[in-house]
């Protein structure tokens, strides 16, 4: 049975590769940068005369060969942070991307323990 | 005339207020076991006055009174008659009164349908739940008030934002408002349990038909939300984790929590500090949702006018609220000994309880985190939908999995597992995934597991289904929701991997053609309505593979009062997929913006949405029987 | 005594989460520029507006301070701030003006510095708006005061108004 299973989650992984190795997907990119002019609004839900322009540089970028993350840190560096909806891991950030796993590592120990106080009677 | 009336009721009813409390105080003195007949009638002035008081303003809305100046700022003599009407809670002010009705009718019908619990401890909710009352009717009256006057008296108004008048929005707010505003009442009980020292089973049973009936109206204004910002926000989304969409679902997450201890406290006796803790949250995480929208702290796309002094007061009564719930709480919380087995449905409730938190936390965070790095590092971050699926996303798929065991655990201690039966379903899911990629196109491997994930839960569920249909002794309620949500998960994943999205520009008479699609821009008109203007062009998609040829129709409508420009959606729905259209003009050039989108599924997304409501409705049905 | 440490340390949470809302409401949340303050900016390249040349950055580091505005003729508020610019051209030795031609016709552009007055030493033509975004601009009329390393030392949101221009004064004439 379980040599079934891994056959095939060997099939899904060919399968996986194929999807990922697409190119840099535009409409992805106009939806984590936020509209700075709207109200909060992505770059790819506005049709601002801002939102206009980031996409020709977005695609100028793609064209020109840079990779998604390039162009994130060229925006960040020119708009600051507020332009990501993805805020980047640094000194600022972090608590906002560890405090969850931090809640919930804390929320499956603090059951464990409950059962584990159990079991030992 | 109608704004004295508005007025006069929002005083009395505050005398009315004040008076139940101080009945209440008098009669938990006094021996008898029955709450007097006073208080009852008090009870129901109030909720009468209230609901007349909210007529008033509704009918100054109807007939256009804009000696008012909430109607002379959100209405319009030429509006359609639905819009005059639902223009009342579509502004600060008047969704206030909104939230006071709910307050006040919810105390009522507590204290009417709870006749079977102890006399302090009914009373004791009342008064908690008349201090809210009070505090909402103070903020109504002195800072918000609905029936403020405009003089001299203008001969027109303003008119409702146009991207407001919509039907779904017509009933977002109430749907809402019964949801989260009726988590109150909750609140109050749980106050009043802790005061009266009034616990376990009977308590549960007390609150438990009010969290149904929250929970169940929470979903349905969600859904409701949702549908109009795919309607009419014209983004094609329907989900775009804004604040204002945020702090709609931090309450459901709690209620959803609450919901399921409950079971544990009604059924074994156990969780009762964890259920008070969950009752309290649900409303103070109402409330904190309420400041963060109302205040104007964070960027949203939601438009209250803003005012600081709002922001101000809501603040001070939530800090009120919490303070009085946390001291209260320590000092009545004592450390229970528990009786947990690790394989027993209690523990999985449990685990249902730690996964709700973590989104509810993770949510949380991300929405209130940019105010924190603005005042204390003084650089300002956004926090969108790429932090919330990379953080929620990985761990919905171990919650789906812990969803579609747990129900099939017995209470205390399950003998054993039906090892092979899961074993099966898995191989089912994983073989139909495969399925999916080898038809239509791979994805990643998240998508993977999503998918995976939920044809799981929907599996364990249809199995769940077929056996409460034999009468197995299955609650068909639960079953109903829980199926719906693993069709949900499941028709998100597949709408989020199949839809495309083209977003391109054009002008008349010209064609795009990707893919197999070919879309044609093919007229141009503008025609002339009574309160807008629309721009109107015609689209025809085909598609070479199959015999499609469908035209759609978005517009661009400029409205003049207020003067303000909307892009409507061109949408065609049927049972698979959404063909959806927005056009925008583009400044200085006789080119357009147009997005085209096709979007699997998004009808099925609104109807497992449905369903999960309706098991809770049902549920509430079934409990309403047994119990009053 | 554990007991009470919790207690504590929950209540000091709250109050902490309080007092940051409380702040909070009165901190804007708009976008502003302040983090683009003292920031370099690389990479400048700009096509001139007649002649068939690019300005670069060491073009403008011949420049004690210049002062880089973007406008455009159909820009109604580029209007009101044309008088400002005018009289910092004239009386500010030590100070270049670039202005960046925003997504416009040339021949409007020629008309309106006919009309106006040209306050510009030079001019560059931005015609989609993509170099904008490599100086951050994100509405015009907005304006960029550089020094010779081509360090940003303030960025005007809108037109630049009496108080904008005494303080554009006051820096460059303490050198």
């Amino acid at each position: 049975m379980k040599i079934k299973i891994i056959i095939f989650l060997i099939i899904l992984n060919l399968n996986v590769v194929n999807a990922e190795t697409s190119l840099v997907d535009s409409n992805k990119i106009f939806k984590n940068l936020r509209c700075l002019v709207c109200q909060g609004q992505s770059v790819g839900d506005s049709n601002s005369e801002f939102a206009q322009t980031i996409k020709l540089v977005v695609r100028d970028q793609i064209k020109e060969g840079k990779t998604e993350k390039e162009i994130y840190e060229f925006l960040i560096e020119k708009y600051g942070d507020w332009i990501v909806y993805k805020p980047p891991l640094n000194k600022v950030n972090f608590v906002l991307w560890l405090f969850p796993y931090l809640v919930f590592v804390a929320g499956g120990t603090i059951i464990f323990l409950f059962l584990k106080k159990r079991d030992n009677h | 005339m109608l704004s004295n009336i508005g007025n006069t009721l929002l005083s009395l009813n505050i005398l009315i207020g004040i008076s139940i409390i101080y009945f209440s105080f008098k009669n938990l003195n006094n021996s008898k076991t029955l709450i007097g007949k006073k208080i009852y009638h008090l009870c129901l002035f109030q909720s009468t006055f209230i609901i007349i008081c909210f007529l008033t303003l509704v009918s100054a809305f109807i007939v256009s009174d804009f000696s008012i100046i909430t109607v002379y700022q959100n209405s319009h003599s030429l509006k359609p008659f639905l819009y005059k009407i639902s223009g009342t809670w579509g502004n600060h002010e008047g969704s206030l009164l909104l939230w006071a009705i709910i307050l006040t009718i919810f105390s009522f019908f507590f204290l009417f349908y709870n006749k079977y619990h102890p006399k302090n401890y009914r009373i004791y909710s009342l008064i908690i739940q008349n201090i809210l009352i009070l505090g909402f009717l103070f903020f109504l009256l002195f800072n918000s008030n609905p029936f403020s006057m405009v003089s001299p008296t203008p001969k027109e108004g303003l008119g409702l934002n146009p991207i407001l008048q919509d039907p779904a929005l017509a009933i977002h707010p109430p749907l809402l408002y019964v949801g989260f505003v009726g988590s109150s009442i909750y609140f109050s009980a749980a106050m009043a349990s802790l005061i009266t020292n009034y616990s376990g089973k009977l308590f549960a049973q007390s609150i438990k038909n009010w969290v149904l009936i929250s929970w169940s109206f929470q979903t349905l204004g969600i859904l409701a939300g949702s549908i109009w910002a795919y309607y009419e926000l014209g983004w094609g989304g329907f989900w775009f984790w804004d604040p204002v969409e945020n702090a709609s679902l931090l309450p459901w997450f709690a209620m959803s929590a609450l919901l399921h201890s409950l079971i544990v406290l009604e059924k074994r006796n156990l969780l009762y500090f964890w259920v008070i803790i969950l009752c309290l949250l649900t409303f103070i995480l109402s409330v904190t949702g309420t400041f963060l929208v109302r205040s104007g702290i964070l960027n949203s796309v939601h438009t209250f006018a803003n005012d600081p002094s709002r922001g101000l007061y809501i603040l001070i009564f939530l800090s009120l609220m919490i303070f009085a719930s946390v001291l209260l709480f320590f000092s009545k919380f004592k450390n229970n000994s528990y009786n947990l087995n690790s394989n027993s449905k209690e523990t999985f409730i449990l685990i249902n309880n730690w996964f709700m938190i973590f989104y509810l936390i993770t949510v949380l965070l991300g929405t209130v985190y940019p105010i924190f790095t603005e005042v204390l590092t003084d650089h300002k971050v956004s926090v969108g939908p790429p932090f919330y699926n990379a953080v929620i996303i990985p761990i919905v798929v171990i919650f789906l999995f812990f969803m579609s065991v747990g129900p099939r655990i017995k209470w205390i201690k399950n003998k054993f597992y039906n090892l092979n039966l899961l074993f099966k379903i898995l191989i089912a899911s994983i073989f139909i995934n495969f399925f999916i990629i080898y038809l239509f196109q791979g994805y990643s491997l998240m998508s993977n597991f999503i998918i995976i994930s939920a044809l799981f839960l929907v599996f364990a569920s249809l199995m769940d289904l077929y056996k409460s249909l034999k009468k197995q002794n299955i609650e068909l309620p639960r079953v109903i929701s829980h199926l719906a949500f693993g069709f949900l998960i499941l028709f998100i994943g597949l709408n989020y991997n199949f839809s495309i999205e083209k977003d391109f520009n054009l002008k008349v008479g010209e064609k795009k053609v990707f893919e197999n699609y070919s879309i044609e821009f093919q007229n141009l008109k503008l025609e002339d309505f009574k309160n807008y203007k629309a721009v109107i062009g015609e689209f025809n998609i085909s598609k070479s593979d199959e015999n499609l040829n469908q035209s759609l129709y978005p517009e661009i409508r400029i409205y003049e009062k207020p003067s303000t420009i909307t892009y409507e959606a061109s949408i065609r729905s049927d049972l698979l997929k959404d063909y959806y259209i927005t056009m925008s003009n583009i400044d200085r050039s006789e080119y357009y913006n147009i997005k085209f989108q096709k979007k699997p599924f998004m009808m099925w997304i609104w109807i497992s949405v449905i369903f999960i409501s309706l098991g809770g409705f049902l549920r509430f049905f079934k409990n309403a029987k047994k119990y009053y | 005594m554990q007991k009470n440490i919790i207690k504590l340390s929950i209540i000091s949470l709250i109050i902490f989460i309080i007092g940051v809302f409380f702040i909070g409401l009165n901190k804007s949340s708009i976008y502003d520029t302040k983090d683009l303050v003292g920031q370099k900016i690389t990479n400048i390249q700009l096509d001139h507006f007649s002649e068939n040349r690019i300005i670069t950055g060491e073009d403008l580091k011949k420049n004690n301070f210049t002062l880089i505005n973007f406008w455009a003729s159909w820009c109604a508020p580029c209007r009101d701030e044309h008088a400002m610019l005018l009289k910092l051209n004239n009386d500010e030795k030590n100070l270049k003006i670039l202005g960046v031609n925003f997504k416009d016709k040339k021949n409007n552009a020629l008309k309106f510095l006919k009309d106006l007055g040209d306050p510009y030493d030079d001019i560059a033509r931005d015609e989609f708006g993509k170099y904008s975004i490599n100086f951050g601009i994100y509405g015009i009329p907005e304006s960029i005061l550089i020094n010779k390393d081509l360090i940003i030392i303030k960025k005007f949101i809108g037109p630049i108004s009496k108080d904008d221009y005494n303080f554009i004064k006051q820096i460059v004439r303490k050198q």
